[in-house]
């Protein structure tokens, strides 16, 4: 790629079957001609949707398409992740945006049948959602609430072919930088936006490029992508790596030239096998057509990427981490500073982002610094993308303006809880970070908001928790992760979450004292205020924010030897309720520890002093008699 | 880490291709952990005759192979078994009850996790979300993908790969 007159041919080439498609909130371009299909069949293809077989949905229509001879019209694409993960595989045709829910080759026939021949949408198999008759992406609230910007091409474009990417606009930023700015300039441009590491620390992303910007040209520098997404429950860069991986590699090549660096690494879990394979897809062709590698736009810039596969450690997700682990070292934090933008990658100056923050520079680049402040709030700009999952009907992938309130993401774009239960909490910052109570529902998310209650915005993980989660159990379930993935080098971390751990583990069993909740904070203060890195240092915030907003429960496990929503098993009984019991005598045949007596045709009873807690009268009841609480 | 008793059986065709891909890493920076990636692969775990390999085409010595080893959790030290079972304990899938769908794996295999059958079978393993939350509680089964399992469903699961 020589200039941005040669970009433009090729996107020009694209408007044609690019326009078509247009994303959420945006106007439909005019009509351009051209000599490609302008009907579209998209089939997601993101993680969610693949293990739901959305191949075999994809290759059908593909049959379907040649068997009817209509390659000329219709193009079928395979896309990064759509979002409503809950209703894959999804199927969205083009013009018209139709969505198409939980899609299998049988569903595919009647929609091609019906949609594809007939011309009519194919009513029955529709995304269905309250109120929507599923025409047009405004009928959703799931999409119409949203606002993309890092995922503005996922679901748009064939993430396997750079061309739909340059038709989308892509690498127009990279070639205005490297033509049109200086190094300083792009440095001004990002921390005037006020963009703020997406990671979850919220570091500016800016002040971070400033501080390793110093003697260009003269030292050896790199810029490194951290791809490794740890929290369980995220899956945000995941999307947009498997959706759209150019908007990552040009982010990283303007970040090259800002910084002076012509190396980046981008540092991928191996749990990721399709957003691995289509990175290397599109390093492949970035680096063929001269958007990766030597005199970039025919200026004198060089940058090249290379991959690097994590092997399963959470802790690399922290950035001395991460970079100690690229160098191919057991990957242990350590002590800043010296910080990755002085000392860094092989001992050089390093800019670290993730890669949702990536995701945005080249639109900022792009459409300019006011167009970003616009969204979010004053110390929160632009939008953020969470992994909307647990006891939530639409469970996806959703971006909004910072700011928004966690009822509107949770009620509205989530679709409230299921089965008609109570929202209770919703978790974010995954291991790091804690739950938010109800009384908080309104609060708008942000960075400062949410650490003020003792929260944190985390990667974008957000776990909802319905009256049927035991928030002991669940701080239980984050601290067993911290323990099991804590490095070992630092004392406070390795011993104190275990520690914690230990206590957590005493109270689920009916076996705490009050006394055990004082320990519980004194030792968390300990580990926050003395561990080495942030595995460490946040590793106490869900047992701390479950103890501020969830005591009572905590109370209910020590002095009432109860646990309230049932999950702690042994806290809880098996008991057979009378009214319910035909005294058919299946259980009693079937409990292994003779616990269970009664006359045939009587209420039976369950002896809690013999019952081993096996369940198994549970699973054989036939009428529903047997409850656990 | 499980180090396994079962006798090492590579074959010369996977030392010739460990060692092409070694060569292909020669005079990289940070190459080690790209390198035994590959030797999983080839063997499918990571012996001691498989880092000794390692350490004598790159002169880096074993205990920092060992070390890098141990400390990853995708890196194992015993063979795995042909059907490799994965439940998902992430948190998605936690609180959706994934932990009772994990011991009823446990109890129909007669395995603990990190465990492999005797009969070489199946091997069992939990591994911290997947990125499928939407399909929570998640298993992997040899690759296949099963969704919104519940306990019941397990042993037919299993069934199909006895």
């Amino acid at each position: 790629m020589k200039s941005l007159e040669e970009l433009k041919v090729i996107r020009d080439r694209m408007q044609s079957q690019i326009g078509p498609r247009c994303g959420v909130g945006e106007t439909a371009p005019e009509h351009v001609e051209g000599d490609g299909p302008e009907k579209f069949i998209m089939v997601c293809g993101g993680t969610g949707c693949h293990s739901g077989h959305s191949q075999e949905v994809m290759d059908r229509f593909e049959k379907l398409i040649k068997v009817a001879g209509k390659e000329k019209e219709y193009k079928v694409i395979q896309t990064g992740c759509q979002g409503l993960c809950a209703k894959g595989p999804i199927v969205v045709i083009h013009p018209g945006a139709v969505f198409y829910e939980e899609v299998n080759p049988d569903k595919a026939e009647v929609i091609f049948r019906e949609h594809v021949e007939g011309g009519n949408v194919a009513s029955k198999y529709l995304l269905r959602e309250e109120n929507a008759d599923g025409t047009n992406d405004e009928d959703f609230k799931f999409y119409n609430r949203q606002t993309r910007i890092a995922l503005r091409n996922c679901g748009i474009i064939d993430p396997e072919n750079i061309d739909e990417y340059i038709g989308r606009g892509g690498y127009e930023a990279l070639g205005r930088s490297l033509t049109q700015m200086s190094p300083d300039d792009v440095i001004q441009v990002v921390l005037d936006s006020g963009l703020r590491g997406r990671g979850g620390a919220g570091f500016p992303t800016g002040k971070k490029w400033k501080f390793a910007c110093g003697n260009r040209g003269q030292v050896q520098k790199y810029v490194c992508c951290n791809a490794d997404e740890g929290d369980p429950g995220a899956f945000m860069d995941r999307s947009i790596l498997e959706g759209d991986p150019h908007s990552v590699l040009e982010a990283m090549a303007i970040a090259g030239y800002a910084i002076g660096a012509d190396q980046g690494y981008i540092y991928v879990r191996a749990e990721y096998p399709i957003a691995v394979d289509r990175l290397r897809i599109a390093i492949r062709q970035a680096r063929e057509y001269g958007l990766l590698g030597k005199n970039l736009f025919g200026t004198d810039f060089n940058f090249d990427i290379d991959l690097r596969l994590g092997a399963g450690a959470f802790v690399c997700g922290e950035e001395t981490a991460l970079m100690t682990s690229i160098e191919g070292n057991r990957g242990e934090p350590h002590t800043r500073p010296p910080f990755p933008a002085v000392k860094g990658l092989f001992q050089s100056p390093t800019v670290l982002n993730n890669v949702e923050t990536y995701a945005n520079i080249p639109e900022i680049i792009v459409k300019g610094v006011d167009w970003f402040r616009s969204m979010g709030t004053e110390g929160s700009t632009g939008t953020k993308v969470f992994a909307l999952g647990g006891k939530v009907n639409n469970t996806g992938l959703v971006e909004v303006p910072m700011g928004t309130t966690l009822r509107e993401v949770i009620e509205e774009i989530g679709g409230g809880v299921p089965k008609g239960k109570k929202f209770k909490a919703a978790q974010t910052g995954g291991p790091s970070g804690g739950c938010i109570p109800e009384k908080y529902y309104d609060i708008p998310i942000d960075y400062e908001t949410l650490k003020s209650i003792g929260c944190m915005m985390g990667s974008g993980g957000m776990i909802v928790m319905d009256e049927d989660n035991c928030m002991v159990d669940i701080a239980k379930f984050f601290l067993e992760f911290t323990v099991s993935e804590s490095c070992g080098k630092c004392t406070p971390c390795r011993i104190g979450t275990r520690r914690m751990l230990e206590i957590l583990t005493r109270i689920t069993e009916g076996k705490g004292e009050m006394e055990d909740l004082n320990k519980l904070e004194e030792l968390a203060k300990y580990i926050q205020a003395n561990s080495l890195c942030g595995l460490g240092q946040t590793a106490p915030n869900p047992v701390l924010s479950t103890l501020r907003f969830f005591r009572d429960e905590y109370v209910a496990h020590i002095q009432d030897k109860k646990c309230p929503a049932g999950v702690c098993k042994a806290l809880c009984t098996y008991e057979i309720d009378p009214e319910k019991c035909k005294g058919c005598t299946l259980c009693a045949r079937n409990c292994p520890a003779d616990a269970i007596t009664g006359s045939v045709k009587e209420p039976h009873h369950i002896d809690p002093e013999k019952c081993i807690k096996c369940g198994a009268c549970m699973d054989n009841c036939r009428f529903g008699a047997v409850v656990f609480k | 880490m499980k180090v396994s008793n079962v006798p090492f059986k590579g074959t010369a065709e996977q030392e010739t291709e460990l060692r092409r891909r070694i060569a292909e890493h020669k005079g990289e920076k940070g190459s080690l952990m790209p390198i035994m990636q590959a030797a999983q692969e080839i063997y499918g775990y990571l012996p001691y005759q498989v880092q000794k390999i390692i350490s004598d085409e790159t002169g880096i010595p074993m205990e920092k192979i060992y070390g890098v080893a141990t400390f990853y959790a995708q890196f194992s030290m015993s063979p795995k078994g042909q059907y490799e079972v994965s439940v998902c304990l992430g948190t998605a899938c936690y609180v959706k009850g994934a932990g009772e769908v994990l011991e009823e794996v446990k109890k129909e295999l007669g395995i603990d996790d990190g465990e492999c059958t005797s009969d070489g079978k199946f091997s069992l393993d939990t591994c911290r979300c997947v990125g499928a939350c939407g399909l929570a509680p998640v298993m992997i089964v040899g690759g296949d993908v099963y969704g919104k399992i519940t306990p019941d469903q397990v042993a037919d699961i299993l069934k199909k790969y006895a």
